[in-house]
This record gives structure tokens, C-alpha cells and sequence, in this order.
């Protein structure tokens, strides 16, 4: 399958000439197309911002909701039809920021969805301002002294929360990543992959050569299953680490609901059985 | 003169919360309804777990009864606190039951030793059935009822026969009061249903093909979310509490989307947080349900009470210009209709549908004749895509046919921002007015083919129109049947926006209009002047957390004929 099949080439891309954004599309396409999956059963959700509007510009289903609710949205398409890929994908403002609450439950809920967050450390598409991963110090017209919070740092969160999935990629890498995106793709659980990528228009400081001085694959003997080394090596800040930190198989969500425990056809397949209800009356009242 | 039904017992009780008065409740409004009576029972409770003073009305007659009463017949006190609280509500007529321990002879109590009767019943959990025991005694009955409601209410035996102990101490007790409130005992077997508002929502919601419910616990919307979760793995529903009200709703959108027929339950400070996702069901054309269970604000107001408060919050929430319905029943049987209509709404029109009830309807128990059974199981109107699938294409009644991803060769694409008829982004003048037209168009079917119509009770020929909407139209019903005024109607509304078009016709006939509310502020007479441009000549309001009581309909009714 070639990524044209899942990335629309006659479309006005809102993106700017050198954006990350560019690049991630270009390795989804890719690993779409080598996982072989049918456009037709795969979803992609996103919130808004510059990173959320990757759907539009690809060749399958598509829900462009509000900012920073991607992943409710993403969980309920996921229960209501199993069968479907269901790709929630956004910006770290979005995820991170206003999405914040729903991040940290969906991890706990685990439905089989993969969640891909463009993370450039700035809000583009407002122009400008601090993002929850900026760093330190990083000024903007708003942040005009330099931001003081802690940037949020999502894979310790992830770890924290023994994700069943927890990678970091850098768009810079486009082999590695598209490995990390078919790993977390094909996993069962909730997969977090955040894409290091720059934004050439509003952060002037983490570049693709600041990305490139501060990145490295995490070292071979990584061992993923071991949550305490994941969480040490997500932890350190001087070198972001690159690869998939965490993994652990775990029940998916959707798959221990009680509506799928006697049938397993999606929603929208189902009918309401008046008999049953006539009991449920009675039992009732 | 009034024609109150002729034979009925209002029966209050008072108690602490956790001393289980709705449990008490339950029991005797089973054992009353298996002796033949119609029963209604109305909880109204403090916001606290433990502690505080609680009350439960049960009325029971020979015919059908469905409002709160302020006339007190007997008064059982379980607590000390129950007296000072409750005398405002209770008159000379009142008989008080209490303990002897509790309240001397001074005060006017006839004596029930419930401590001492509890403890040789073997504890204090066995006071209830005492309690019910002495009921049944005073109505002239026998133990036979009661006994087939302990049967009902508790599945262990050894449990069953100490209630049943119990309640036999009770109604020994009783002698000296035996028939004191003479009702007749018809053991043949009844079929009614008796559920409370709540659990009558919830199977109206699964009668509508409801299968997918995410909403964020609270008061008084979360029985509802606990029945549809009782209810799950018989009708295949899935059930999930969300993080909050947000992603309660974002979920709902998310799943009618995939084909599923969400609903949110909810409570109006819940509610606010939800209007950007309404707004967003909007501009998607998707279905979505929400129940807004209403109780007294502003901010966390009176989490326990009731209140018609929130009709315009539902009316103009979420931002921009889109099609909305509010559906507002007021009997258990509209409740019933109501959510189960609100998924055919929400799905033939591709647009939110709001249903608001209210503490006080979800917390009352009601004895039902029957709830209806769809003929038919409902049916989401969606198509097989074919590759070229267009989710909004241009139409003439604003509806394209909708789509579910995994059904067919074509993309579903739903998008927040403004778009064109694949559902793209786009910022093209002319795409956003034939998309605003197109979604403005949809309103047309909530109010004419798909509307609930209003009911007129009482002449024809009127010359004062009382106008109702949701809880409050039972009560008003029975007191315009007591009093049978010759020129005076009730037109009582359960589709409340938007306006059915046959409302202007009966406002018209009417020489005055006096609109009933549970508010402060006559928000549905606002919206009536603002749709219709009627004059409403009065407006009677009530807003102490409190639902109208049928007496104090009829004292205005009396006022009202006064003024003539």
C-alpha cells in the first residue's frame, strides 16, 4: 500500500514552508500504509491547532472536535465500534493543556486507541504563546519575562500512570519514528507517542538543530517493562531520550464493558428487544 | 366545594438520613399498591449523607394520585428533630406517631415505643417494618400485603421473617387505632408498576434504543446513570463515567458519531460545562440527548431540592446559531415518552435534544398502568457510504443522509470548524451561509413533524388558560379536578422549544393566560411572549426548593376566581 493512499495531495496544506507538521504527516501516511490498514475502519480524532489538523489533509475517516477533547471523543468511537483504528492526534496544547484531565483518564481507562501529540513546546495556530512543555525561561509576546512553571513532561505522567504504551519520537528521525508509530499502533492498549517537532514560525529556541543536539535513542539495554528506568529516563532533561520507554499489556477498556460481554457487533448494528424490556419493567417495578 | 378523591390517607414521615426512610417508603407504597390503592410518594432530603431531617409524603387512594399534598393526615416522627421541623407542615387534622422516649404526651404524640419494639425485634434496622405494620393497622388491613412486599424488598429469608416479626409487632401496637383511616383492601393481583422518576427516564432512554450512556455523577441526574448501569448488560449499553461533564459529553458526540444512541445525564452546573459540546453537536449535525436533571442554583444552590430553573440555560447554551429541542415532562408517563421520543428527535433531525425534568420528579414514586412498548425496536436512520460519500451534502430539508465509519466505502468526516458538503475545512462566504441555511433548515421538522403537541385538560371553551410545563402539570391537573371550574383550562406543555405550532391557536382563545412556574422569574412565560408575542396576564411562581402543592394550586385558583 502506498502512502498516497491515506494522504490527500490535492489539498491547501495551512501549515508553514519547514513545519514538523510536514514531516509527521508524511511518516503517518507511511505507517499507515505498511501496517496495511483499510481506510474505511480507521478514525482519526483530533481537538484544534495547527498539529489537529493533520485529518484533513488524509484520505480516511475524520472527527475534528473541540480543543483539547480528542480523546473522549476518540474512547466513546473506540466503544461504540471495537473494530475500528481509532488514531486520536494532537498538539501538546491541546492534549497537555486544555485536555489535560481527559489525558490522565484515558490513560487510566486504556481503550485500544493510539495517541499521537505533535509536541513543538509553543501554541502555534494562537500565535505564539507558552505551551505546557515550554521550557524555562522561553519568552513570547505573553510570556514576555520568560515562562516560570515547570513544563508538564508527559511520559513520566504516562509511566506514572503505567500507560500500556509510552514512546517519544522526533520528527527529525523519520525511520525511527514511523517504527515507534507502527509499534504503538498495532499495540493493544493505549499507545502515547509524542513527536518532538519544531515550530520553525514561533520557537525560535528548540530547533531542528536544538532537537538534534538534544536527542538520542535510548540506550539498547533498555528494558520497557521496567517502570522505574522508564521513569528515569523520561525524567532526565538535559537529553531527551527517543524510543519506547514503557510497555505492558493490560485489559483494554472497551473489551470489559458488559455490552460486549454476550455480543460483540458493534453499536450501530443492534436493536432494542422489546421483550427484554417488558422484564426490565417488571423486574423493576 | 371540592372533589377531593374519597377515600385517601396522606402519610408523612420524618426521619434522619440514613434511617432509611426511602426504604420505608418503598416497602409501604408496595404493600399498599398489592392491596389495590393508587400510591405517590414524594422524598425531600438534605444534602448530607448522614444526620439532618428528611421527610417522605406517601399518599394512597382509590384512584389515582399524583401530586404532593400539604394536608397531613398522620405524621410518623423517627426522630426528635422531626417535630420542630415538621410542624409548619402539619395541621390540626394531623395524627403524630413517636416514640414515648422521645416526645411526652404533652406535645400531643400518641405513643409508638419503636426502641423498645425494635429491640425485641432484634435491632433498630427493624424499625421500618414496625412502622409499617402500625400503618396497616390504622388503615383496617390485615399483614397480608406487607408481607408480600417484605418478600419483595429482601431476598434472604431469615431477613424476610424478622421483618415480618417486626411488622406483626408493629401492627399489634396499633390496636386502640385499628381502621383509623378506613381503606379498602382489594388483594387481587395488580399489575401496576411502581418506579420513580429516575428508573422511568432511564427505561424510556433504553425504549428509545439508548445504548451508550457517559455522563459525571450528580444530584439529582445520577439515578439515572445508575439505572441505564443496572440495565447494561441486559440491553447491551455501554456505561461509562467520565472524567467530568466535558468529557461526558464529548463522548456522547463521539459515540453517536460511531452509530451508538448516546445519552448524558446531568444537572444544570454539570450542564453549563457542556454548552461548547452542544454547540458542537450543532455544527457536526450529530444526535445527542442530554437529560438536564434541574435543582435549584445559582452555583451549587440546593443540591437535594427542586427547581424549574434551568429552561432558558437549556434554550440559549453552547454557542452559535443551531437547531435545539427541550423536551420537559411531567407525569411518569410523559417521562417515559419524552426520553424515549428524544432519541427519534435527536436522530431523524440530526440535532441536540435536551430533556429537563427535576429533583422532584426523579425522587417521587409513582404507581404506573402501563408504559407503552415500542412496536417497533427503533432504528437509527444511517446509510451504507458509498465512495463518494458526502456527509453534507445540500438538501432541501437541511437533512444528509448520515453516515457511520465502517459502514460502507465512503469517509465520514465531522468537523468543529465551519465546512463544505465533505465536511473539509473551509472559510468560503458562500459555503458558510448555504451551511448555516442548511443547518437552520433541520428546526423546522422539531416543531411541526417530529414535535410533542401540548395538552389541554378542562373546557374547550376557556376564558383562563393556566399553562404548565413539566413537573408542575399533575398537580395543577388535580386541583382544576377538585374544584371543576367551568371557563378555566389547563394547557400543559411537554415540548417547551421549540414552541409546537398548534400553541399559538390555544393562545390565542384565551382571554387570560397565567403561566404556573417552579422558578423565580416565569422563564417559560418569557420565552412564550418572545416566540408568540401573548400577553401573560399572571404569572405564579414558586422557588423555596419546593414543589407546588395541589392546596396551594387551588388557593390560587380560588384567589384567582375572586378576582372576577
Amino acid at each position: 500500500m502506498s502512502e498516497h493512499v491515506w494522504v490527500k495531495n490535492d489539498c491547501d496544506i495551512a501549515w508553514c514552508p519547514g513545519c514538523g507538521n510536514h514531516g509527521i504527516l508524511n511518516i503517518l501516511g507511511k505507517t499507515l500504509a505498511a501496517l496495511q490498514l483499510p481506510p474505511q475502519t480507521t478514525v482519526l480524532v483530533s481537538g484544534i491547532g495547527q498539529a489537529a489538523k493533520i485529518p484533513q489533509y488524509c484520505n480516511t475517516h475524520f472527527f475534528n472536535g473541540l480543543h483539547g477533547r480528542a480523546l473522549p471523543p476518540a474512547t466513546a468511537i473506540k466503544a461504540s465500534n471495537p473494530g475500528l483504528t481509532v488514531i486520536a492526534e494532537s498538539g501538546d496544547g491541546d492534549m497537555y493543556g486544555e485536555g489535560g484531565n481527559h489525558f490522565l483518564h484515558c490513560i487510566r481507562r486504556n481503550p485500544n486507541i493510539t495517541n499521537i501529540v505533535h509536541n513543538n513546546m509553543v501554541y502555534g495556530l494562537t500565535k505564539g504563546q507558552a505551551s505546557p512543555t515550554s521550557q524555562q525561561g522561553f519568552t513570547t509576546p505573553l510570556q514576555i519575562d520568560g515562562v516560570v512553571a515547570e513544563p508538564f513532561n508527559p511520559l513520566t505522567v504516562a509511566i506514572a500512570l503505567k500507560a500500556s504504551f509510552v514512546a517519544r519520537a522526533y520528527v527529525g528521525n523519520p525511520e525511527q519514528t514511523q517504527a515507534i508509530l507502527q509499534a504503538a499502533i498495532k499495540h493493544k492498549g493505549y499507545a502515547l507517542v509524542d513527536i518532538l517537532q519544531p515550530c520553525v514560525t514561533f520557537n525560535k529556541h528548540n530547533t531542528y538543530q536544538w532537537f538534534k543536539e538534544h536527542t538520542q535513542s535510548l540506550p539498547e539495554d533498555h528494558d520497557p517493562t521496567d517502570q522505574l528506568q522508564a521513569f528515569a529516563r523520561a525524567g532526565e532533561a538535559e537529553q531527551l531520550y527517543l524510543g519506547i520507554f514503557y510497555r505492558q499489556e493490560k485489559p483494554v477498556f472497551e473489551e470489559q464493558l458488559v455490552a460486549y460481554q454476550a455480543d460483540k457487533r458493534p453499536l450501530f448494528q443492534r436493536q432494542l428487544d422489546p421483550d427484554k424490556l417488558a422484564a426490565s419493567m417488571q423486574a423493576m417495578g | 366545594m371540592t372533589n377531593r378523591p374519597s377515600l385517601q390517607v396522606n402519610l408523612m414521615f420524618g426521619g434522619e438520613a440514613g434511617q432509611g426512610l426511602q426504604t420505608l417508603g418503598l416497602v409501604l407504597a408496595r404493600a399498599l399498591r398489592g392491596g389495590g390503592l393508587h400510591v405517590f410518594a414524594v422524598n425531600e432530603f438534605m444534602s448530607r449523607i448522614r444526620g439532618g431531617s428528611n421527610s417522605l409524603v406517601l399518599r394512597a387512594a382509590d384512584s389515582p394520585v399524583r401530586s404532593p399534598s400539604d394536608r397531613i393526615d398522620c405524621c410518623v416522627l423517627l426522630d426528635s428533630d422531626a417535630l420542630p421541623r415538621l410542624a409548619d407542615r402539619l395541621g390540626e387534622e394531623s395524627l403524630l406517631v413517636g416514640d414515648p422516649a422521645l416526645f411526652s404526651s404533652e406535645q400531643g404524640v400518641t405513643p409508638l415505643p419503636l426502641k423498645e419494639l425494635s429491640k425485641q425485634a432484634g435491632g433498630a434496622v427493624f424499625g421500618n417494618s414496625i412502622v409499617c405494620g402500625f400503618i396497616l393497622r390504622m388503615l383496617g388491613w390485615e399483614l397480608a400485603p406487607l408481607n408480600t412486599a417484605l418478600a419483595h424488598t429482601f431476598s434472604d429469608a431469615q431477613i424476610q421473617e424478622k421483618n415480618r416479626r417486626a411488622a406483626q409487632l408493629g401492627w399489634e401496637y396499633a390496636e386502640n387505632l385499628a381502621g383509623r383511616f378506613p381503606l379498602p383492601l382489594d388483594q387481587q393481583a395488580h399489575n401496576r408498576l411502581l418506579l420513580d422518576g429516575s428508573q422511568v427516564v432511564a427505561l424510556g432512554a433504553v425504549a428509545g434504543g439508548c445504548n451508550f450512556i457517559s455522563s459525571y455523577p450528580m444530584s439529582p441526574a445520577t439515578g439515572v446513570l445508575i439505572h441505564l448501569a443496572r440495565l447494561a448488560a441486559d440491553h447491551g449499553i455501554v456505561v461509562e463515567q467520565a472524567e467530568d461533564e466535558i468529557s461526558a459529553v464529548n463522548m456522547g458526540i463521539g459515540a453517536w458519531y460511531a452509530g451508538a444512541r448516546a445519552l448524558v445525564s446531568t444537572s444544570g452546573g454539570g450542564f453549563d460545562l457542556m454548552g461548547e459540546g452542544l454547540s458542537l453537536a450543532g455544527i457536526m449535525e450529530l444526535p445527542l440527548v442530554i437529560h438536564i436533571a434541574q435543582r435549584p442554583g445559582p452555583g451549587t444552590g440546593l443540591p437535594t431540592r427542586t427547581e424549574q430553573g434551568d429552561l432558558e440555560i437549556a434554550r440559549y447554551s453552547g454557542h452559535g446559531e443551531y437547531p435545539r429541542a427541550i423536551l420537559a415532562p411531567g407525569s411518569p408517563e410523559e417521562a417515559y415518552d419524552c426520553a424515549r421520543h428524544a432519541f427519534t428527535m435527536a436522530d431523524a433531525s440530526q440535532s441536540p435534544v435536551l430533556l429537563l425534568t427535576d429533583q422532584y420528579l426523579l425522587d417521587s414514586l409513582y404507581d404506573i398502568e402501563t408504559l407503552p412498548l415500542p412496536h417497533e425496536p427503533p432504528k437509527s436512520e444511517i446509510v451504507a457510504t458509498e465512495a463518494n460519500y458526502e456527509r453534507y451534502a445540500a438538501s432541501a430539508t437541511g437533512l444528509s443522509p448520515r453516515g457511520v465509519p465502517g459502514l460502507g466505502q465512503g469517509f465520514v468526516c465531522v468537523d468543529s470548524d465551519e465546512h463544505d458538503a465533505q465536511g473539509r475545512i473551509t472559510e468560503d462566504f458562500d459555503t458558510r451561509v448555504a451551511m448555516v441555511d442548511k443547518r437552520m433548515a433541520k428546526g423546522r421538522l422539531l416543531e411541526t413533524s417530529l414535535a410533542l403537541p401540548p395538552r389541554l385538560y378542562g373546557p374547550q371553551l376557556y376564558h383562563t388558560l393556566l399553562i404548565s410545563w413539566g413537573s408542575t402539570g399533575p398537580t395543577i391537573e388535580e386541583a382544576l379536578k377538585q374544584l371543576a371550574l367551568p371557563e378555566v383550562a389547563l394547557l400543559h406543555c411537554t415540548q417547551v422549544y421549540p414552541l409546537p405550532q398548534e400553541m399559538a391557536a390555544y393562545l390565542e382563545r384565551a382571554k387570560r393566560i397565567i403561566v404556573v412556574e417552579n422558578n423565580a422569574t416565569g422563564q417559560f412565560a418569557r420565552l412564550l411572549r418572545a416566540e408568540t408575542g401573548c400577553t401573560i396576564d399572571d404569572q405564579w411562581l414558586k422557588y423555596n426548593g419546593l414543589a407546588f402543592s395541589v392546596e396551594e394550586i387551588i388557593a390560587s385558583l380560588r384567589k384567582e376566581g375572586g378576582n372576577e
